[in-house]
């Protein structure tokens, strides 16, 4: 549909006191287009979405939506701008019900009494719409009002799945959804990506297990300590070249040790 | 599109979230005062007569509005040390007040300077990143020296004689301090149940990050959780000082920890966003009724302390072993 990309992050800096987590990254995403973000542990990958959804301010680079420059204070914003980001670890809040958790920060509310500054939440409607929304991602839960605590890891990701779908985001970013899953729930991640893009949404996926990018991603990037080193399209290039990348393919001897295998 | 699955999640059928539902432990609780009243009333036949049990509300009704806000304080991951000090700062600067002021503004002030307490104390934990015990332990020793200061250490007593209705007058024979404190009961429990606000202290106690990654202006909700708190502050110094018919800069001592106390009885857990305004409600009974009913039978308030000590203790326990089992 549109010329320039949904998201471009360009030249992006970040350092928390003497550690430089990023120098240098950059990406940019299509609309309706799935990258795989890749990197070793502690390359930067979480650190860089932190910066694009607003938990992070950046110390120098800038973001554009659209094409238009713009700064996040807080992930309130990015939100508001069709932003979602299922975090590493996850990010729910444990003690309250899977309903809770899909709108939190986003409740319904009613005001039965129609007067100012009593609106109260509107238990009932998001109740209906969790159970839709669940429904559509064809994930079963016992109950929604289930505390997510309660839950296993798998069913956990799926809430903070669901949650992350539920307001017709633009994007919507993955930091490892696929880790604590067994392999038939994997199965149903990627579907879920696959139906993303078919509805025109944009996906940037972190993961560690690079046959889960290759299922699902057009593009990939990769970041080495920080900086944007490589992009490539996902059919113009191999899990062997990525992983050089990832390791450090510039340097002898590992590329010897990614090659040796 | 809309072809039925069998497996489709399920609600509830009440459609209230289960961790607001009235609970096995809330049902646990109330068995506990049904027992205390009846062992009591055994014990000394007084216990179970009208004038007592107006008594107990009136006494504990100070009680009940701290131990409402400090709850929701807990809920949303801190805890308030500072709530007996500060106390007897308001009862002395709004008695002082009131002597020149006249009644209402006398009153208004009470709260107001809950208000601007509590929101110091707010700030200082979500804007400055004080944790709540040290920023609170220094609300503590300021407000104590304060309204030592200002009171000279000597009680104030010229407040208008129609003051004293908020602490002694009745309603249809119901307590006014009782009624005050219902009705705080009923409007913080309306707070954390039903609206945005209360949903996002429980989030924040749940999970901070969680709430933050949300979109939820984590530090604005926290002082608000604080205001509202001093606020109630401020009301429970104005319903105490009435009742002693006299201002003095120590008259909330010990209140900062018999409503943390009746707060973690009632089930409410420290720093995990677990409990409710409830259980709080519960709590304070329980801690009422043991008090007053252990003072009908002689025992002494030392015996008393070391009681509530035990009992926290337990209480605290049990929570935590039924955490594991679940
Ligand atoms: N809030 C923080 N404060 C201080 N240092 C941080 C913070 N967040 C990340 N870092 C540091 O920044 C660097 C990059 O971390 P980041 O979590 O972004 O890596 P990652 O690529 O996501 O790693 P992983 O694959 O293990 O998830 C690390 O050295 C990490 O210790
Ligand atoms: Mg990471």
């Amino acid at each position: 549909m549109s010329e320039h990309p949904l998201i471009e992050l360009i030249d992006i800096h970040k350092a928390f006191g003497p550690v430089q987590a990023l120098s240098g990254a950059s990406l940019s995403i299509m609309p309706g287009e799935v990258v795989g973000l890749v990197g070793d542990n502690a390359a930067g990958k979480s650190t860089f979405m932190k910066v694009l959804t607003g938990v992070h301010q950046p110390d120098s680079g800038e973001i554009k939506v659209n094409g238009e420059r713009v700064t996040f204070r807080d992930p309130g914003e990015s939100r508001r701008t069709g932003i979602e980001m299922i975090y590493q670890n996850l990010a729910l809040a444990p003690n309250l019900d899977v309903v809770a958790n899909v709108f939190l920060g986003r409740e319904l509310l009613r005001n039965p009494l129609s007067l100012p500054f009593l609106s109260v939440l509107d238990e009932k409607l998001m109740e209906h719409k969790t159970i839709e929304l669940l429904q559509r991602l064809k994930i079963n839960v016992k109950s929604v009002r289930l505390l997510v605590e309660k839950m296993s890891g798998g069913q956990q990701q799926a809430v903070a799945i669901a949650r992350s779908v539920a307001f017709e985001a633009k994007l919507v970013i993955m930091d490892e959804p696929t880790a604590a899953l067994a392999v038939k729930e994997v199965g149903k991640v990627l579907d879920i990506i696959n139906n993303l893009r078919a509805d025109g949404v944009s996906v940037i996926i972190i993961s560690h297990r690079l046959q889960d990018i290759f299922n699902v991603a057009d593009r990939i990037i990769v970041l080495q300590t920080g900086k944007t080193i490589a992009t490539r399209k996902t059919k113009e290039t191999t899990m062997d070249e990525i992983v050089k990348f990832i390791v450090g393919g510039v340097q002898p001897e590992l590329s010897t040790i990614a090659s040796g295998r | 599109m809309s072809q039925k699955t069998d497996t489709a999640p399920d609600a509830s059928r009440t459609g209230i979230a289960s961790q607001f539902r009235f609970d096995l432990n809330g049902l646990g609780m109330v068995f506990i005062i049904i027992a205390l009243c009846i062992v009591f009333s055994w014990l000394n036949p007084n216990f179970y007569s009208g004038t007592n049990l107006r008594n107990v509300a009136r006494q504990t009704a100070i009680l009940g509005i701290v131990a409402c806000g400090q709850t929701i304080v807990i809920l949303s991951g801190g805890f308030d040390l500072s709530a007996g000090m500060v106390i007897g700062l308001i009862s002395v600067t709004s008695s002082l007040i009131m002597i020149d002021h006249g009644l209402v503004i006398g009153c208004l002030s009470a709260i107001g300077i809950g208000l601007a307490i509590g929101a110091f104390n707010g700030i200082m934990i979500a804007k400055a990143g004080l944790p709540a015990f040290i920023a609170t332990l220094a609300m503590y020793s300021a407000a104590r020296g304060l309204a030592l200061i200002i009171s000279g250490g000597l009680p104030i007593t010229d407040m208008p004689f129609e003051f004293g209705w908020i602490g002694a007058g009745q309603i249809l024979t119901l307590p006014v301090p009782a009624l005050i404190s219902l009705m705080v009961f009923l409007l913080c429990s309306f707070l954390m149940v039903k609206t945005r606000f209360g949903r996002h202290v429980y989030a924040i106690g749940g999970n901070q990050d969680s709430a933050l990654f949300s979109g939820i202006n984590v530090d604005r909700v926290k002082i608000l959780v604080w205001s509202l708190h001093g606020g109630l502050v401020g009301l429970a110094a104005l319903v105490l000082t009435s009742r002693a018919v006299s201002a003095h800069a120590t008259l909330g001592e010990g209140m900062e920890l018999e409503s943390i106390a009746a707060t973690v009885i009632g089930g409410t857990a420290l720093g995990r966003g677990r409990g409710s305004i409830l259980n709080t409600f519960l709590g304070v009974v329980v801690m009422a009724i043991l008090t007053n009913g252990l003072n009908l039978i002689n025992v002494s308030s030392y015996y008393q302390m070391v009681a509530i000590g035990i009992i926290i203790a337990t209480a605290v326990y049990v929570d935590q072993f039924k955490r594991v089992k679940s």
